[in-house]
């Protein structure tokens, strides 16, 4: 990969001190037991060993010291401290944490962080241009008012990016069908499916 | 969840070989020790809710064999790589042409982004939704064998009313599974044993006195292929979905229906059920009842009631018997009236 790479500094925020003090005071007696269940099959020194994977997120790479367990969605918004990405059910049953991975939309809370190395990932920090310009399809969504307390909008907005590149936003009953797995409990879905079609009249996607 | 150890074989050959040294002959895939993941759709959620945990998870998104994301149409039919994605195949031009069964069973399924994220293999070798198996804490035999079973006086209401045992009523909640099971589909799978075929009605097991047991595949046997045989008059074919909403959510009752037809006389009919067994279900005495006949309302309620004869409701399901009646009398006539 020809882009260089970058660690994102962030000062010490209250999210990042919470992050770093829950997981060192969990991870010790977590490690302990699950590797003694396993010792047959591999030593506690490989489990304990944090992978580093590299994510390119928003065209930026991200080299990141990660547990196998962490998801894309915690990968996302609890190491590289983008979180724009929500996290609503955390069982791939919601919608909300929808990000667009190498251009197709996929439920990152569904997908290990270590499976997404090399591959590139867009999420809602990544739509605007650099002059602060909103991709067309997040000026739709305020143009028509696309929801009500904003928690699912991200990944309301990323799905419908997906589903216009996809080409199965033809009509209203598609984008219908095809938006079926992002929820909004705002229940603000006429608004939304017209913000879909006038973004999709707009462009062809991200 | 479970510590695991993450590796990348970029070899089917080299994914057996860690998975075998890792597993034992008689472990159940779903139990052993090296688990492998694909789209993760299924795994990732069962992993987070402790009834799966593997100790190794092997990700099959590196084998480098081009076949395994190639969907094939020959003279012989169509050979669907197994780690084709849901969404590729749903939109695939041939397969909505020459088989629209298998294109609507896998556009009614799950949602945009989960048809983008799980591989045509292991949408076949999800598991049960069933609550109680989902939650560890309840008793569960699949989950916890001998353990009981709290779904058959629970809230039952999802379960299953076709080859149920006094062990287990988990539906199977798959939908392509459904289309490949009507078709005759073959399983092409490799393993520490070889490599070899399984008809599409042999991978699944019922679950009898042993619902852990799940499928025929050993715990280091990979699926590389699924093969759909040529049929012509499978254009012929549909999905139909009933839901407690309309999107995005699993089958209350499904019917997967090909039809051969002379004039409007059966010469043959494939018909699968789906959201009411606890494996994909081919319903063979409701086919033969319609073999010969005129299809009309009258045969194809003939054929419903053939196919719940042995029908089992428990306290909440009970309905899905009569739904799954109307589903596949619907079905049939919608086949029958399709314009190909």
């Amino acid at each position: 990969m020809s882009q260089p790479t970058v660690l994102p500094r962030h000062g010490l925020s209250r999210r990042s001190f919470m992050a770093g003090t829950v997981s060192a005071a969990a991870a010790a007696p977590l490690l302990a037991s699950a590797a003694q269940a396993e010792a047959p099959t591999a030593s506690q020194s490989k489990l304990r060993q944090p992978v580093v994977t590299s994510l390119r997120i928003n065209k930026q790479v991200y080299e990141l010291s990660l547990d196998t367990r962490t998801s894309l969605l915690d990968a996302l918004r609890d190491h590289a401290g983008l979180t724009g990405t929500k996290k609503g059910c955390d069982h791939g049953q919601c919608g909300a944490c929808t990000v667009l991975v190498d251009g197709k939309r996929v439920l990152s809370c569904l997908s290990f962080a270590v499976m997404n190395e090399g591959k590139d990932i867009t999420t809602i920090e990544g739509l605007a241009s650099s002059d602060g310009k909103l991709h067309p399809m997040q000026q739709a969504f305020i143009d028509h008012d696309a929801f009500q307390c904003g928690y699912c909008t991200p990944g309301q907005i990323l799905s419908a990016i997906g589903c216009v590149n996809e080409g199965h936003a033809g009509s209203e009953y598609d984008i219908r069908e095809y938006m079926s797995g992002n929820i909004c409990r705002c229940a603000a879905y006429p608004n939304i499916v017209a913000a879909v079609l006038q973004a999709r009249d707009e462009t062809k996607g991200a | 969840m479970r510590p695991f150890v993450y590796e990348q074989p970029t070899d089917i050959s080299a994914a057996v070989a860690i998975a075998s040294s890792f597993t034992s002959r008689d472990d159940q895939p779903t139990r052993a020790n090296a688990q492998f993941i694909a789209g993760g759709t299924n795994l990732a959620d069962y992993m987070k809710l402790g009834v799966a945990e593997p100790a190794r998870l092997l990700d099959l998104n590196r084998l480098k064999d081009p076949s395994l994301r190639q969907i094939r149409v020959t003279d012989d039919g169509i050979r669907f790589g197994a780690l084709v994605r849901m969404g590729e195949a749903a939109d695939h031009r041939d397969v909505k042409q020459r088989y629209p069964v298998i294109a609507d069973s896998l556009r009614l399924a799950a949602s945009g982004q989960i048809r983008n994220m799980a591989s045509l293999a292991g949408n076949v070798l999800q598991r049960t939704r069933c609550e109680y198996f989902r939650e560890t804490s309840w008793h569960c035999n699949k989950r916890a064998p001998g353990s009981g079973c709290a779904a058959m006086e629970g809230f039952n209401r999802q379960h299953a009313v076709l080859g149920t045992s006094d062990a287990c009523i988990a539906t199977y909640h798959g939908d392509f599974a459904q289309a490949l099971i009507a078709l005759d589909a073959v399983i092409h799978a490799e393993g520490s044993r070889g490599t070899r075929k399984i008809p599409f009605a042999m991978l699944h097991r019922q679950p009898g006195e042993t619902p852990h047991m799940e499928t025929d595949l050993a715990a280091d046997e990979i699926i590389s292929a699924i093969e759909v045989p040529a049929m012509p008059w499978a254009r012929r074919s549909l999905y139909l979905k009933i839901r407690d909403r309309e999107s995005y959510a699993f089958a209350l009752a499904s019917a997967a229906v090909a039809l051969d037809l002379d004039g409007e006389t059966v010469r043959e009919a494939r018909i699968a059920l789906g959201g009411v067994a606890t494996v994909p279900w081919r319903a063979r005495a409701a086919e033969q009842s319609l073999q010969g006949k005129r299809l009309d309302d009258a045969s194809a309620g003939a054929a419903a009631d053939a196919a719940f004869a042995q029908a089992q409701p428990r306290k909440h399901n009970a309905f899905k018997i009569e739904l799954g009646k109307r589903t596949l009398v619907r079905a049939l006539l919608e086949t029958r009236n399709m314009k190909v």
